[in-house]
């Protein structure tokens, strides 16, 4: 019972994690119908800004500055880079953000080496928030659901709101009537898209001491933050949160609790073959679940797209 | 095999050449004399394991570009066809009895069998729609099966692959492909076969729906065709094709790992591809061709090679969406006026201190990389042939001004190149 909420609380914090990530990518969909690839590599750069700045001024300028750093960079990327690729269609700006996916990764290593970077949770927060029954829970993992949970209820308020959130939601649907209402789309466009990396930025800042800040910290998190969004839904808020909090929690405890396929199959009356090691069935029968806890994502994508393909909470077409 | 295959219908020229059925025979017979001549102009072993990998490549790429150019479907993760395909293929080696009664020629039909069973499942969900959905779905498929690998030891072999010995096969007419050279003739054998069989797919009906279908899928439906089952038609004998080329790799290189399948290589197809140009049949050609020298020569040269081909590829998709044979082909109204002349010497002014002015600019990266990335102490460094101090001040002022002037030349020179682009292009008697 009490590993429960240990568990509870390490999965609330990579689904909030994740949904910081696909809260930015699912609102630059909704908007243009884009999928930014390169959305998980803002994410990498809000870590290493985050770095470079605390080991200056401290861990919470970086975290006032990086955030803000990236997402000036990404609305650069929107303005000089997509908007130009816009006009070819949909299928080259996905080339395009892959490749600039591709380039971050590479910037990243030439400026920073291949190696880990020091990065650490500032000292402030390094102690025992409290423990369950002999399990510490470490106060950064508080002040990470804070800051998350802070940034959503934000978010969700300017968007529901206020008059800015109002004219986001109507660009969305009708891009062209809100424009000769006398609103500057492209400049929303280029603000939310902006915003969006600036989100990612955040993540970016407050997962590197935890997660690692290393050159394939974007690719590691990268297809689970679209897989997120193609389970909650295409463009759909409340389907990327509950896709996401679902897939940190599925994670977190097929990774603690040793479930055997070897258990279940016997259970249904499957006799188990013997000697294993020589069975063509070996690997059906040895798998656990924390050996398959990262593919679960990708499992589930695929039953939803097949069952559902609209996504959990999607509602139009892509 | 030139002929374009985005058809513009303010054209009628053009359409009328897309429309007829014609299929022209010399470049397939110059490119089946040069495929058996390669060996004897670069005889050494290095050359021959390069036209092997580029052969592999091309075969892979042209499948993948039935999806990208042909289809207009964005897939992330086409590797796991090629792997899975060349996995079985591995499986069939080391199945003694089967493979001692087959002749390894034969082989990669075995692969593209399997690639087309795996690309059938997938393909029956992915379909439904081209664009993101699709990309996504091929993306998640695609890094499930590469984590699978992992788990399912007994068919990828789990971190360390599997391998096994070609040579076990049934004797070919007498050859037993111990040799490199062999080997090469029965790639350069299969590239031939399926680039003609995926270019006669493309002068099917079917492979003139599925342009239809990548650039109006509601007028093509209107029509009566079902745009699902094109997009499936295409992914299915895309699997096939992709599936001969992971068979041709497991029998050249003999093993075959998790590396086969991972998200890295689908994406290192899709950069050849589109650099390549997905707009014509051998754009993926081209690109195959000079992707495989490029990353051979810069590779042992520079450290940093991945970093200059992802502003290359990112330069690309902004600002030459036709990649290499869309800037060759742009030349070809030219040509037909007979003006190409007119244009060396602009070309020559401008591109050449352009090339130059980036030459320069990757040397300032190189030492700039050495400066901050070099063990302690390690001051010496050569570039472009010379050696020198990266620490003293001399080789940055060189570099910076001979990228500089180089730059400035290109941009004042930019205009007359336009103008005589312009010129070039237009029919006499209107000339500006």
């Amino acid at each position: 019972m009490d590993l429960i909420f240990v568990n509870l609380i390490d999965g609330l914090v990579t689904g909030l994690l994740l949904f910081m990530l696909s809260a930015g990518l699912t609102l630059i969909f909704s908007m243009m119908g884009v999928l930014n690839f390169a959305h998980a590599s803002f994410y990498m750069l809000g870590a290493y800004f985050a770095f470079q700045i605390s080991l200056a001024v401290g861990f919470w300028m970086g975290l006032l500055i990086a955030p803000l750093i990236v997402g000036v960079m990404g609305a650069g990327v929107e303005r000089y880079g997509l908007r130009r690729v816009h006009q070819y269609g949909h299928v080259p700006e996905l080339i395009f953000t892959f490749g600039l996916a591709l380039l971050i990764e590479e910037l990243v290593q030439f400026v920073w080496g291949k190696n880990q970077m020091p990065y650490e949770a500032p000292e402030i927060l390094q102690f025992t928030a409290f423990a369950i029954a002999g399990n510490a829970i470490p106060a950064y993992k508080i002040f990470m659901i804070f800051i998350s949970v802070i940034i959503f209820i934000g978010l969700l308020w300017v968007l529901t709101r206020t008059r800015v959130g109002m004219i986001i939601q109507a660009a969305l649907t009708y891009p062209k009537t809100v424009e000769s209402l006398g609103h500057n789309v492209p400049l929303i466009f280029m603000g939310v898209f902006g915003v969006g990396t600036a989100l990612a930025g955040v993540a970016g800042v407050i997962a590197g001491p935890v997660l690692g800040t290393f050159p394939g910290m974007a690719f590691v998190l990268g297809s689970i933050v679209f897989v997120t969004i193609v389970i909650g839904g295409l463009g759909s808020l409340w389907g990327a949160l509950v896709a996401s909090l679902l897939i940190g929690w599925m994670t977190t405890f097929a990774k603690s609790y040793n479930f055997r396929m070897e258990d279940l199959l016997s259970s249904l009356g499957f006799i188990k073959p013997e000697p294993i090691w020589d069975s063509k069935w070996r690997d059906l029968w040895t798998i656990t679940s924390p050996q398959i806890a990262d593919i679960l994502p990708y499992i589930l994508m695929v039953l939803i797209l097949i069952f559902r393909p609209y996504g959990l909470f999607g509602k139009r077409d892509a | 095999m030139t002929d374009q295959l985005t058809t513009d219908p303010a054209k009628p020229a053009q359409r009328m050449r897309a429309g007829s059925m014609t299929i022209p025979l010399i470049p397939w017979v110059v490119a089946a004399i040069l495929l058996c001549l390669m060996p004897y102009i670069f005889t050494a072993n290095s050359a021959i394991t390069i036209m092997n990998q580029m052969a592999i490549t091309i075969i892979f790429a042209l499948a993948y570009n039935m999806l990208l150019g042909q289809g207009g479907m964005l897939s992330f993760g086409h590797a796991v066809y090629a792997g899975v395909g060349g996995f079985a293929c591995m499986h069939i080696m080391n199945m003694g009895d089967f493979f001692s009664g087959l002749p390894l020629p034969f082989l990669p039909i075995f692969g593209g069998l399997t690639g087309m069973g795996l690309a059938t499942i997938v393909a029956s969900f992915s379909t439904r729609n081209a664009g993101v959905v699709f990309a996504m779905i091929s993306l998640g498929v695609g890094e499930l099966i590469a984590a699978c690998s992992v788990i399912i030891v007994v068919f990828f072999g789990g971190e360390e692959g599997i391998s096994g010995d070609r040579t076990y096969g049934l004797p070919f007419f007498g050859v037993e492909f111990l040799q490199q050279v062999e080997v090469y003739y029965l790639i350069a054998f299969w590239l031939l076969l399926s680039a003609a069989l995926m270019y006669l797919y493309s002068r099917t009906p079917l492979g003139r729906m599925a342009n239809a279908v990548r650039d109006n899928p509601e007028r093509a439906e209107f029509l009566g065709y079902s745009a699902r089952w094109v997009r499936f038609y295409s992914f299915v004998a895309s699997g096939f094709f992709a599936g001969v080329a992971g068979a041709l790799f497991a029998i050249n290189y003999e093993i075959l790992t998790e590396e086969n399948l991972n998200t890295t290589q689908s994406g290192a197809i899709l950069l050849v591809t589109f650099l390549g140009g997905v707009g014509f049949f051998f754009g993926p050609i081209l690109g195959a061709i000079v992707f495989t020298l490029v990353q051979t020569v810069l590779s042992l040269q520079t450290e940093l090679w991945g970093f200059y081909l992802g502003i290359i590829f990112v330069a690309t998709v902004m600002f030459f969406p036709g990649g290499l044979a869309g800037l060759i082909m742009m030349h070809v109204p030219a040509l037909r006026m007979g003006k190409l002349g007119r244009l060396t010497v602009p070309y020559l002014k401008t591109l050449l201190p352009a090339v130059i002015g980036t030459m320069g600019a990757a040397a300032l990266v190189e030492m700039t990389f050495h400066v901050r990335h070099a063990a302690t102490g390690d001051h010496e460094m050569t570039l472009f042939w010379t050696t020198f101090d990266s620490h003293s001040l001399t080789p940055w002022l060189v570099a910076i001004a001979v990228t500089t002037a180089c730059f400035a030349i290109t941009r004042a020179t930019a205009p007359a190149m336009l103008d005589a682009w312009n010129d070039a292009n237009s029919a006499d008697g209107n000339v500006k």
